[in-house]
């Protein structure tokens, strides 16, 4: 008992150490590089220098700023599509007909890149924060209603036998039984079109917007201080770990727990 | 709760087919109030069709299926949410029950009497095997029940915890007496719990012996009953001459 618990706990300074040596590897092969001069100063800045920008655009604020908004057009136009996708899903798992109908056609739209409709989103909703939040949610609005709805699908028909003995039906029928026995799967698709929409919204910003953290690096870009798009490619980064760490606690829920453990 | 209907379930002249496969032909089966009915017969052979006709999961192709009392099934595996606790589970037999205070009082007497003290808040994926048959046995016991179906419900059980449900079972329905149809191919569990047997031939599947057991539960498993009981049925399947 003992030992197995020296163990774990070692266990745990190793999930730590480790990751935070890659961290120091990368690093050190940065500053060896930048040292080096193998590629010009103004083309890959220097750890310093990057530290640098960093503390300046903490400092004016602008920083802070472009976070916010990013976070902003991100969790509606993920929100939307999650109240309107789920639904769509869960009405298209029931209805065997209006799957097949439907089906070929929300595949095609999955497929393309919601890149391809800056032109429209630009036309439609000029500037700012609306054509972000459109092309965040053709982005995620696909995978997760086709998600939801195979995951409808494909319930054990044990469920729905159960579910007639004691009597559930309707609404009832779909919120104590359908929705709950997909719940664990609706987590995960959550989580993989959050991914979605966090890469999208940075190429997202580099057109439609005049602040955000996509236009942040194009911002950097036209001004050639890659150390402020190097300084925002760590922000991007790091937020979009937390937040999906924010997301994997849906799943520790106790009700969902047996969807992930057996 | 099961009063003095007389004849709570019957299949008359219930024939039944998948596509152009025929599962049951021309059965009849009338189970008396009370009465725990065991039909035993090779796997393929229709059981479980049985049960879904009997449950009104199925319609039959001909044929005419009576049924009076609410009835529950209790499934091989699988059959609790697994997103319910063991207790919510129970509850969800309860739920024509009103009264607060009564559904409460009556989901710990549940909890009691299936012996899961203690294992109220666990899932179902936290539990053994013979556990959750426990439950489910006591989910379907629960509230307005007359009628148990049972479809091999601890066929997917060890043989040592399946001896020890066999006994779990015969002394909760000692408590709560049901009607009861119970479909299984062992022939153990038959002759164990079964006031009356029906042994089916393979596919399509007619009753082709009836035995009533008249010795009352709970049977030795090694005593003279349940042993000729055994060699009736084995001679029956024509595994033994």
């Amino acid at each position: 008992m003992i030992n197995s618990k020296h163990t774990s706990s070692s266990q745990k300074k190793l999930q730590i150490l480790l990751p935070v040596l890659v961290l120091a590897g990368v690093i050190l092969l940065w500053i060896i590089i930048t040292y080096t001069n193998l590629f010009p100063a103004y083309a890959l800045p220097t750890p310093g220098a990057v530290l640098k920008s960093f503390k300046e655009e903490f400092e004016s604020g602008r920083l802070m700023n472009d976070i916010i908004a990013s976070l902003w057009r991100v969790a509606v136009g993920f929100v939307l599509s999650a109240t309107l996708g789920i639904p769509a899903g869960l009405w298209l798992g029931q209805h065997l007909y209006a799957r097949q109908a439907c089906v070929p056609m929300l595949n095609f739209f999955r497929f393309l890149s919601p890149l391809a409709w800056i032109p429209f989103a630009i036309l439609w909703f000029h500037i700012g924060d609306k054509p972000a939040v459109f092309l965040i949610f053709m982005a995620t609005f696909f995978p997760l209603a086709l998600a939801t709805m195979s995951a409808v699908a494909t319930i054990p028909s044990i469920y729905f036998k159960v579910a007639k003995d004691y009597n559930y039906k309707g609404i009832e029928l779909l919120t104590k039984v359908t929705f709950p026995s997909i719940l664990p799967q609706i987590i995960t698709a959550l989580r993989v079109s959050y991914g979605i929409a966090w890469v999208v919204i940075v190429a997202a910003e580099m057109v439609g917007c005049q602040d955000g953290l996509g236009y942040g690096i194009w911002d950097a870009r036209n001004g050639l201080r890659l150390d402020s798009a190097v300084c925002y490619m760590i922000v991007i980064g790091v937020l979009g770990m937390g937040i999906d760490r924010l997301l994997a606690q849906l799943t520790k829920l106790p009700n969902v727990r047996w969807g992930y453990e057996r | 709760m099961s009063d003095k209907k007389t004849v709570s379930l019957a299949l008359s002249n219930v024939s039944h087919s998948y596509g152009t496969t025929s599962v049951l032909q021309t059965l009849n089966l009338q189970v008396k109030n009370g009465e725990v009915v065991v039909l035993v017969g090779p796997s393929g052979c229709g059981k479980t069709t049985i049960l879904n006709l009997l449950s009104g999961h199925l319609q039959p192709s001909t044929g005419r299926v009576q049924r009076t009392g609410n009835i529950r099934t209790v499934y091989q595996h699988d059959g609790l949410f697994p997103w319910l606790t063991v207790e919510e589970n129970i509850a969800m037999g309860l739920r024509s029950v009103s009264d607060t205070a009564q559904r409460e009082k009556e989901k710990q007497d549940l909890v009691e009497l299936i012996h899961l003290r203690g294992f109220e808040n666990h899932y179902p994926h936290q539990l053994s095997g013979g556990m959750r048959q426990r439950v489910e046995l006591a989910r379907a016991l629960a509230g307005q029940s007359d009628i148990l179906l049972m479809d091999e419900p601890f066929s997917a059980l060890d043989y040592q915890t399946r001896l020890r449900m066999r006994l779990e079972l015969v002394r909760i329905l000692e408590q709560r007496p049901r009607t009861v149809v119970f479909v299984t191919h062992d022939i153990e569990e038959a002759a164990q719990l079964a006031d009356r047997v029906l042994v089916l031939s393979s596919r399509p599947a007619t009753v082709c012996r009836e035995l009533e057991i008249l010795t009352p539960r709970p049977r030795d498993l090694t005593g003279s009953t349940v042993i000729e009981t055994m060699k009736t049925i084995l001679m029956e399947l024509g595994l033994q001459h």
